[in-house]
């Protein structure tokens, strides 16, 4: 090969680029993230269901509370009409918070994780939870 | 017709992933064996293909120059232009590899009455540009799905791009450049006559695969939502070489990695290898030095020659009988008989 120590080094800090996560990882424990649902208010429920089903919050959740300020703050509308037809006050902190009151166990396991930072609390102020303490 | 058979085939490569998810149940071909396969295709494939270049030998010094090449020293010699050592060869190759510099030099021919005018021509290159960084950008932020916990300059990378705050989740920037750019590109090569022209299916073919990629990531992140979650323990389980598949991961992400692997399989058998080409391009990574250097080619073998003292010793008799003049005269038969004697005196 001609020149071939420029050729080969420049493929080793390629290789050393493009190989990143491979080698990364290596040594790191993966902890899957597991949010609970163990908060009082949620254990008294009869019927444990959110505002939408299961798996549309889990993909969809932070439209849903987009929409949600955007209807409360901006256009006055405090009430929300699920799928079932069923009514729901349009509330973070008095709606979403007051069975998901384990903010650190519920939303910032998963949110850690996928490496997302809501900006809900920026604005909003995280209450007193009864497990865990206070977030942030 | 090379723009539609490309379309085709990016079509019937979003149908193949769709009907084996949907229909087949693939999940683990479409979310783990073909992304390695891929992979390992693109790793060796570009390895090869850069160590052939390698091989290759350059018998000439070739570098293109449009400036004053390094002479006498009070010449002022153009460094970037006409680079004469290794240092300034690097400079040039810098610019040219992270500026697209000889592309921003495009020019444009255009009559003016009688007259030919050239003017610049920069759309290539800012459409260009855009491409390559924004595809840079969403490589790295795609990292977030590959690390754990994720490094820093990913997060930093991530905030810049949704800077703007544009919905939930927060629309990433680079992700619409993307998309933008490589439709300009394409509209540029079915618009411009000479440039249709051209355009094969192989030049077609990676520009519409990018933008169904771009599209079908746009389209999962803002639209057609699947649980993020799912997604990083698929992708983590890639990375960490144990792979799992977890249930109820949306059809389209399958597209959307299916698309990504192909893309992968094909980049070392592409025009996009020029991700390595670029590097080993004889034309840029030469020094201007063929006057103070010596280049020898390297399948240079030693030539049989047949210098003129040889030639005019050879046919001296017949050149003289003819009347052509030579270096050295004959030697008269009287001479060499006297010599004789005299060498024979001596003995």
């Amino acid at each position: 090969m001609y020149d071939g120590g420029k050729i080969i080094t420049g493929i080793i800090i390629f290789l050393l680029f493009a190989t990143f996560p491979f080698y990364y990882n290596i040594g790191k424990a993966h902890v899957k993230p597991d949010p609970k649902l163990d908060t009082p208010v949620i254990k008294q429920l009869k019927e444990k269901k959110c505002v939408e089903s299961k798996s549309y919050m889990r993909a969809y959740h932070m439209q849903l509370l987009d929409d949600w300020r955007n209807q409360a703050l901006r256009k006055a509308n405090r009430t929300y009409r699920n799928e079932e037809g069923k009514l729901f006050e349009i509330s973070l902190q008095n709606t979403c918070m007051k069975c998901h009151s384990n903010k650190q166990k519920f939303c910032d396991e998963c949110h850690k994780y996928a490496e997302v930072k809501p900006y809900c609390w920026d604005c909003h102020f995280v209450k007193e939870a009864k497990e865990g303490g206070a977030a942030r | 017709m090379g723009a539609l058979f490309s379309l085709g085939v990016v079509i019937a490569l979003v149908l193949v992933a769709l009907v084996g998810v949907k229909g087949a149940h693939l999940q683990s071909l479409f979310g783990v064996v073909i992304p390695y396969l891929a992979v390992i295709t693109f790793f060796i494939g570009l390895i090869y293909r850069v160590v052939k270049w390698g091989k290759t030998p350059v018998p000439f010094k070739i570098p293109t120059t449009c400036g004053q090449q390094k002479s006498l020293p009070w010449i002022k010699y153009s460094k970037l232009e006409s680079p004469a050592t290794g240092w300034e060869v690097f400079l040039r190759m810098a610019l040219e590899v992270l500026l697209f510099r000889s592309l921003f030099r495009n020019l444009k021919m255009q009559r003016s009455g009688e007259r030919v005018v050239y003017g610049s021509a920069k759309w290539l290159w800012l459409g260009g540009i855009l491409f390559h960084y924004s595809f840079l950008v969403v490589l790295i932020r795609h990292l977030r799905l590959f690390t754990n916990p994720v490094p820093s300059f990913v997060r930093l990378i991530e905030s810049f791009d949704g800077f703007l705050q544009i919905g939930l989740p927060n629309l990433m920037m680079t992700g619409v450049v993307l998309l933008g750019a490589a439709t300009y590109l394409f509209l540029r090569r079915i618009y411009i006559p000479s440039v249709r022209y051209i355009s094969l299916p192989a030049d077609y073919f990676p520009l519409f695969l990018i933008m169904a990629i771009a599209t079908t990531g746009i389209l999962m992140r803002y639209f057609i939502r699947v649980d993020v979650i799912k997604v990083k323990e698929l992708t983590m389980g890639l990375a960490r070489l144990n792979p799992t598949v977890p249930d109820g991961i949306g059809t389209i992400f399958y597209i959307h990695i299916f698309l990504v692997s192909t893309l992968f399989a094909y980049f070392p058998f592409s025009k996009l290898v020029h991700l390595g080409g670029i590097f080993l391009s004889p034309t840029r990574n030469l020094a201007n030095n063929s006057r103070m250097v010596r280049h020898v080619n390297p399948w240079l073998y030693p030539v049989k020659v047949h210098t003129y003292e040889e030639y005019e010793e050879e046919f001296r008799e017949k050149m003289v009988s003819v009347g052509i003049p030579v270096e050295k005269p004959l030697e008269t038969k009287e001479t060499e008989e006297a010599s004789e004697e005299e060498s024979e005196g001596k003995e």
